[in-house]
């Protein structure tokens, strides 16, 4: 299947290796990966802030250049950026071309575990990491998107991985893009809390399918000096 | 009474943080209720269908609003109720006061109401001279630390026991302790003595029926019971949007209800009061004057998209659920309704410009919309808002609206945005302000030495 990768700004500056490792592990279940060079950001920081008319401009963007795409499917290793994907058609409610444009990109795009869970039925990626993990559910993912059985699934299959649940791990992690900046005491504050019971399960590592949460977290465990690290769905997945 | 405002939200918040008496409580007790409410939805296979059953009501209330509020009207004055039309909270309380002072009313009893606290109707009750009394323990408790609610249901919600123990013992004279139900005997015997002497009893209303005139009142402590059958005048303020087309629609909306908001299969009492008793010799009060209060709502009905804020049913279960809310409590918004809810509704009831700060109030997790019982879609509110306020206030924010500006010109440019991300690189490690709110408490991710879209084109 021929697949088109959209990285996520965030993915392309800060955490290149989600990206390689997407691209390794969809290559690795069998899709030609390609990826356009022209395309930049979803547009969901202008939009989370109120501002239509910016995030306007960079859907259109978005809409643009994948449209020139002769892929089957639209996948990103982010369940926000591709939540705001679906979210496309409120921007464009009252331009009926737009419209429609905007939810035919919507429905070829997909979150990576998704993606190979529901659209290519892999369950096994091959993937063998020795240690003990935990999942965060990243908000968007888990409530915009359904994501709740379709990660589990995939990390349960790595090799060696032994996989733990935390009480809340579908509790925000506090991050929520401008509002992490905003309010950075309360996002702290949220945070902490998923800390403690990462740090009470024990585990080597905390996975999540968003670079967004993961820098929270990361960026918190890091600070405080835990010995927990954060992975990215994609890293774990594309460990052999 | 030290009121926060919501204009200063975020040093609310701070402030709030720092308190962790505060925090201690609101965790146990939001952690406690969103436990209850959990396996009180589980217990009904049909959970979803309900939802959905009661947003389909609620949506076909709102959408023939007008037609089904004269119908109520008509059948609660046909068996003897009188009611109200009040425009916003002035108007409301100048009927209130007025109907009180006309039976010579001196002694007010009321039941836990939010809406007589939208229009601050205590103040306006005492500055006619009476003496009003909240009936519901944690109003009541409330009243006597000279506070405000700090949660819909939960009025009292970040006080600890011993922080009650201490307040009774000031406040009613009582012998320290902290045995609860020594506690609340205490509580009962002096608000006994109320109930007795009262003229007038004041309640909220939680369902209007449609097809019988009918207000429907759901509560614990057994004090609605009495505020509203022992006084002679039992006056109801009731929002516009409180109603329900047929009295077959209570077994969706009370199973709902109590579930979300205390986990509570059932609430304990559930008063139906239609009309004025029949005949002389019945019990209950001689007089029932229903106000219905606008107040900002036919505003909120006006619009597509912020009419479904109507069709919330105060159940609270959002605010238990909110991350934000769970650390800061209900005081920080400075607004009657505190947490996600209380975001949609402040703006949408005080301007917008006054409550700016609360639509930002919230990560847009989602945990709101998944546990509320008529599925208002928070987020996608809170959303509308924030586009709002920065789009019509097209003065203000200059540097943030500039920031977007800018981001946007270079979202749409690739090659500014690779030179951007390679300036970025560059430079990083003088970037200060805008990246202290981020690093005061987290460490920052660098810029990768080299981007995802550098290596794909090195590699491929």
């Amino acid at each position: 299947m021929k697949v088109a990768l959209f990285v996520t700004c965030l993915v392309d500056q800060l955490w290149s290796s989600v990206g390689t490792s997407s691209v390794a592990v969809l290559r690795r279940v069998g899709c030609d990966v390609e990826f356009d060079d022209r395309q930049t950001c979803c547009a969901q920081p202008a939009f989370n802030t109120g501002y239509r008319n910016e995030a306007r401009q960079v859907a259109k963007r978005f809409i643009e250049v994948f449209e020139d795409s002769k892929a089957d499917a639209i996948v990103s290793p982010s369940g926000s950026c591709t939540a705001m994907v679906h979210h496309y058609a409120e921007l464009f409610s009252d331009d009926p071309s737009w419209l429609g444009r905007a939810q035919a990109i919507a429905a070829r795009t997909h979150e990576l575990s998704s993606f190979l869970i529901r659209v290519l039925g892999v369950e096994d990626v091959g993937a063998s990491w020795q240690g003990k993990l935990t999942w965060h559910d990243a908000c968007h993912g888990l409530r915009d998107l359904n994501l709740k059985s379709e990660p589990r699934r995939l990390i349960r299959n790595v090799r060696g991985a032994e996989f733990v649940e935390v009480e809340n791990a579908e509790s925000c992690c506090g991050f929520g893009g401008t509002f992490s900046v905003k309010y950075p005491e309360i996002s702290v504050a949220i945070l902490d809390q998923k800390i403690e019971a990462i740090e009470r399960a024990g585990v080597q590592a905390v996975v999540s399918g968003d670079a967004s949460c993961l820098m929270q977290i990361g960026g918190r465990l890091s600070r405080k000096g835990s010995k927990v690290r954060v992975m990215h769905l994609a890293e774990l997945l594309n460990q052999t | 009474m030290n009121q926060l405002s919501s204009e200063t939200f975020g040093e609310n918040a701070k402030a709030a943080l720092g308190d962790a008496q505060l925090r201690g409580a609101l965790r146990n007790a939001t952690t406690l209720f969103g436990k209850k409410r959990r396996e009180a939805a589980a217990s009904l296979s049909n959970w979803e269908e309900l939802r959905s059953q009661a947003r389909a009501i609620k949506d076909e209330v709102l959408l023939h609003l007008d037609r089904y509020l004269e119908t109520f009207v008509t059948n609660a004055e046909t068996r003897g109720a009188k009611v109200h039309w009040a425009r916003d909270a002035a108007e409301a309380n100048a009927i209130i006061t007025r109907l009180a002072v006309e039976r010579g009313a001196r002694n007010v009893v009321k039941s836990k109401s939010m809406t007589t606290e939208e229009i601050h109707l205590n103040a306006a009750l005492e500055r006619a001279g009476m003496q009003v009394v909240e009936t519901d323990l944690g109003e009541y408790i409330i009243q006597l630390a000279d506070e405000t609610p700090s949660h819909i249901i939960a009025p009292a919600i970040h006080k600890t026991k011993r922080q009650v123990a201490e307040l009774f013992t000031t406040e009613l004279g009582m012998a320290p302790t902290d045995d609860v139900d020594q506690l609340t005997s205490t509580a009962r015997s002096t608000l006994r003595e109320r109930f007795a002497t009262a003229d007038v009893g004041i309640s909220g209303v939680n369902f209007g029926i449609v097809e019988t005139g009918t207000i429907v009142i759901v509560e614990n402590e057994g004090n609605i019971r009495l505020t509203t059958s022992l006084p002679r005048t039992h006056i109801a303020v009731m929002g516009i949007e409180k109603l329900l087309p047929r009295f077959a629609d209570l077994d969706v909306f009370l199973k709902l209800l109590p579930r979300s908001g205390t986990g509570q299969a059932l609430s304990t009492y559930q008063s139906f009061i239609t009309g004025t008793k029949r005949n002389a010799s019945d019990e209950g009060p001689e007089e029932l004057h229903v106000i219905l209060l606008d107040n900002g709502r036919s505003r909120m009905l006006a619009h597509p998209v912020t009419r479904q804020s109507l069709a919330c049913i105060r159940c609270g279960a959002c605010l238990n659920a909110c991350p934000v809310y769970q650390q800061i409590g209900g005081h920080a918004y400075g607004s009657v309704y505190p947490g996600p809810i209380g975001s949609v509704i402040t703006p949408q009831l005080i301007g917008i410009q006054k409550a700016a700060q609360l639509p930002f109030a919230s990560s847009l997790c989602g945990a709101c919309r998944e546990v509320c019982p008529v599925k208002i879609d928070i987020p996608q509110l809170l959303l509308h808002l924030r586009s709002e306020i920065t789009d019509k206030q097209p003065g203000g924010r200059g540097k943030e609206r500039l920031a977007f500006k800018l981001w946007a010109a270079i979202m749409t440019r690739p090659k500014l945005y690779e030179k951007t991300v390679i300036a970025g690189r560059l430079f990083q490690r003088w970037f200060k302000p805008p990246v202290k709110a981020w690093t005061n408490g987290r460490d920052l991710r660098p810029i990768e030495a080299e981007s995802f879209r550098e290596h794909w084109r090195r590699t491929r």
